[in-house]
């Protein structure tokens, strides 16, 4: 039981560091990288309009998940 | 010393000071709740566990990784803490959060540390623990900023010395003082910080997604080191768009309090 313990405890250490409070930020900037990775390996796009597509993704991720907790923050006071 | 040597020192020297800060509240309140003992223990504890997690990391990471996977691990890592940074900054400054206030967050963990039981003889896991964790964290997000900023400006000394005098100048107004640094404008700073540690993050994390071509080779940036003054452009023109269009959607709403303190 000790063990186990301890490993919820190693795991949970590790969460909080790398996704912190908000996991929507984590998930946005996996699924962003996600297709810049897809575009890498595919060869689709030049190095320029990799990184912009990478950057626009990215920000509307970021966008999103403030957006979707302004709305959790405000139904919540409702 | 040239001035991207001064604007590297003083970055690496604002993003730990900011870190440090916050290790310095959680260990003043464990120091005088549960016994200075204890928090120096928990925070000694910590330091060791971050000199060794450094030099294992940062010699596995060099040694085996290609440059390109390294620049994708850490990039995504800063990429993430600068959001979340940026996201907090955004909910603060169009009202939806309230600034974030070291005196609060004292309060909130000496009224924790009262509730877990009086200490008891010897090393108080309780105020150990807490302690060690939030050194061990905010330092394991130093460590982070000191590797890509130095090697990204391929001077990790100066990188080093920058977090090293935030650590010198936080200890010493803590042995001062002898309470939070609540008077610092902190939330501004999170906001500059969280600025960097984003464009930083997304630069590296994007150049190192060239680890999954055939050649390994790293993804260029139109513009190279001078886009990541693009990108700071970019997150702030976003930030800034977010929180005025937030602020002119609708009042500012109730906050619970986990909001606040958080």
């Amino acid at each position: 039981m000790r063990l186990v313990g301890f490993l919820k405890g190693f795991g949970m250490f590790w969460y909080e560091f790398i996704v912190g409070d908000d996991w929507k930020i984590a998930c946005a900037v996996v699924v962003a990288l996600g297709v810049a990775a897809a575009l890498v390996v595919s060869a689709a796009v030049g190095d320029t309009v990799l990184v912009v597509l990478a950057v626009l993704l990215l920000v509307a991720g970021f966008a999103t998940a403030v957006l979707v907790d302004v709305r959790r923050l405000s139904g919540r006071s409702h | 010393m040239t001035s991207a040597t001064w604007g590297l020192l003083a970055a690496t020297f604002t993003a730990a000071f900011v870190e440090f800060v916050e290790a310095l509240t959680i260990v003043l309140a464990m120091g005088v709740t549960r016994g200075w003992r204890s928090a120096l223990a928990g925070t000694a504890a910590a330091l060791v566990a971050l000199a060794v997690f450094t030099a294992i990391a940062g010699y596995s990471l060099t040694t085996w990784l290609p440059r390109s996977a390294l620049q994708l691990a850490i990039g995504t890592l800063l990429l993430i803490f600068g959001l979340q940074w940026l996201r907090k900054a955004v909910l603060r400054s169009s009202g939806r959060k309230a600034m974030h206030d070291e005196a609060a967050e004292y309060a909130e963990l000496t009224a924790a540390a009262a509730a877990a039981g009086a200490p008891r003889g010897g090393i108080d896991s309780f105020g150990f623990a807490v302690s060690f964790k939030g050194v061990f964290l905010e330092g394991v997000e130093v460590v982070f900023i000191v590797i890509t900023f130095g090697l990204n400006a391929d001077n990790l000394t100066v990188a080093v010395v920058g977090a090293s005098a935030a650590l010198v100048v936080v200890v010493l107004a803590g042995l001062l003082l002898h309470r939070p640094l609540s008077a610092i404008p902190e939330n501004t700073l999170k906001y500059g910080v969280g600025l960097m540690l984003a464009s930083f993050g997304t630069y590296w994390a994007v150049e190192g997604l060239g680890v999954l071509r055939d050649s390994g080779a790293s993804v260029v940036w139109p513009g190279q080191d001078w886009a990541i003054l693009g990108l700071i452009a970019c997150w702030f023109a976003v930030t800034r768009a977010l929180v005025i269009g937030l602020s002119r959607s609708g009042p500012a709403v109730a906050m619970a309090a986990e909001e606040v303190l958080r």
